[in-house]
């Protein structure tokens, strides 16, 4: 049976596909997340040199690795909108925008507050938490962009050639913010002392994909109500069940 | 460890617990935002259909 | 229709826009105050230690110069794009990737050209030395022309929208990072005694990636905010 997947690239398509498959990712999401963290509470020692507030690093580095990672599949979204002139692309980068935001925002705020008591300050200049700064401020630039442009089409192009212009300046950047580091002897968060317990790793690694799949599941919900935001004028959605109930 | 300690941290619950406990609270905050959007879309899509319903369509 | 050659068209388009500038001199008059006036406030915020404000002042100087270039950058089209011109521009055969070349060479003449030239003038009030101020002026020299070219990208991007000047800046500064942080520390790198070459090719290496990348991306976002 050849499933004709480019009919889901239709808005119309894809927004029962998303409905649908969305509890498959919030469920997991959920499941794994409490694993993960029972693991890193329960299972993983506590560390010789941090004591307990280490812990912090169990959302604090999925959080990290996830607010970049979502920046590059947004721009990898707008870019395609932009070249194919596929409208999904562009709802699925406008959609992603705001969760990269908020992970950018909370590994910031677990990346304070790990190194108040590390380190005794409410904000470290550590390259990382500095790029992670930077990369919220991105986040914030792609979405007043499109928030200030009325006219649709323009918005997604305008978003997705700055998205893409942001995407080859992470790069230089991060480089940028770790040589001034280094040259102001600035800390570095890092796990000192014992090196990785294996059960830490492992919690970790369950957060991270269980907070992705959490991505996932947002992005889908969030491009829903963008489609029918986007397409309240067509026949297709005054049809649908939940607007004529 | 014991339930107490648990929640004690070694003294460090302040910042374990402000950082699970923003985290958490960002993620329900945007699961509701997210229902708030799909909410007022429907409504307003609802509020349209039944405006066209009552005086034709205006297109 | 006159056959124009690559410096040719770069050569008429700097000479109107700094033509047009000139008539409206104030425009370029306020963005150096404005420069002078944010450098100036800096020591009536921190105190006049001369010791601190020699460490800060390569740092207060460059961020003012980004500010002041950020300010400028909304009339880099706005006026073409209010009259009609810059709609005859791209309609026009000749490449618009060069002639938004030529607006940013204007740009930069009339808002990093004259800030480099001033700095040192301001870098005396921090008490800085003969060997900082002459990187200074070279890192500005070198730099500016960037900041003016990644601004082309976002004044491009935000032609015609409310919210103008904070817009652009808003989008356009994270991304000139880089410059401000090898800008900024080249003078450090000198005033520790170190040199500054490896500070200043960096910058040399940005202006010429920028030079080669810029025009082309600009031009596409004009395009996207035109149709």
């Amino acid at each position: 049976m050849a499933i004709n997947w480019f009919k889901y690239s239709a808005p119309s398509t894809f927004y029962g596909l998303a409905g649908k498959l969305i509890p498959f990712f919030a469920w997991p999401a959920a499941i794994l997340f409490a694993i993960g963290l029972y693991i890193g509470f329960f299972v993983a020692p506590t560390d010789a040199v941090q004591s307990e507030a280490y812990r912090i690093i169990f959302i604090h580095v999925p959080a990290s690795i996830l607010s970049m990672f979502i920046y590059l599949i947004m721009a990898g979204y707008a870019a395609l909108g932009l070249i194919f002139n596929t409208r999904l692309s562009s709802m699925m980068a406008q959609a992603l925008a705001p969760t990269g935001a908020l992970f950018a925002f909370i590994s910031l705020w677990t990346g304070a507050l790990w190194g108040k008591p590390m380190w005794g300050a409410w904000w470290v200049w550590d390259a990382r938490l500095t790029s992670e700064l930077i990369l919220l401020f991105l986040y914030l630039g792609f979405i007043a962009l499109q928030a200030s442009i009325e006219d649709t089409r323009r918005a997604d192009k305008a978003a997705a050639l700055l998205a893409i212009v942001g995407s080859v300046n992470v790069p230089i950047i991060y480089f940028s913010v770790k040589w001034w580091n280094t040259l102001h002897q600035g800390a570095t968060i890092k796990m000192t002392g014992t090196s990785m317990h294996v059960a830490m790793q492992q919690a970790m690694f369950i957060v991270l994909v269980a907070c992705w799949l959490y991505v996932i599941a947002v992005a889908l919900a969030r491009v829903r109500s963008i489609i029918l935001e986007r397409e309240r004028n067509t026949q297709w959605v005054n049809e649908l069940k939940e607007v004529r109930s | 460890m014991s339930v107490g300690e648990f929640f004690a941290m070694n003294g460090y619950a302040f910042y374990v617990w402000g950082s699970y406990g923003v985290a958490v609270l960002v993620f329900a905050i945007e699961a509701w935002l997210v229902r708030n959007r799909r909410k007022n879309i429907l409504r307003e899509l609802k509020l349209m259909r039944l405006d066209t319903e009552e005086n034709g369509d205006r297109a | 229709m006159i056959k124009l050659s690559l410096f040719g068209l770069l050569g008429l388009v700097v000479r109107r826009d700094l033509l047009l500038a000139m008539r409206r001199r104030t425009d370029v008059l306020t963005t150096l105050v404005f420069f002078v006036m944010v450098v100036s406030l800096f020591p009536l915020g921190v105190g006049p230690e001369p010791d601190m404000l020699r460490k800060m002042a390569s740092g207060v100087v460059w961020v003012a110069a980004l500010l002041a270039s950020m300010l400028s950058l909304p009339r880099m089209f706005s006026a073409d794009h209010a009259d009609g011109t810059l709609e005859q521009m791209m309609l026009a055969p000749q490449s618009l990737s060069v002639l938004v070349l030529g607006k940013i060479l204007a740009h930069w003449m009339l808002s990093g050209l004259p800030l480099a030239l001033i700095a040192p003038v301001l870098g005396l009030q921090f008490d800085m030395s003969a060997q900082a101020l002459w990187i200074l002026v070279l890192a500005l020299l070198l730099g500016t022309p960037v900041l003016s070219m990644i601004g082309a990208i976002g004044a491009a991007l935000t032609l015609g929208l409310r919210g103008g000047g904070v817009l652009v800046s808003l989008l356009v500064l994270p991304l000139c990072i880089p410059v401000l942080i090898f800008g900024a520390g080249a003078v450090e790198a000198v005033n520790g005694g170190m040199s500054a070459v490896s500070n200043l090719a960096l910058l040399g290496a940005f202006m010429l990636f920028a030079l080669v990348f810029t025009p082309f991306v600009a031009a596409q976002a004009l395009r996207i905010s035109m149709e």
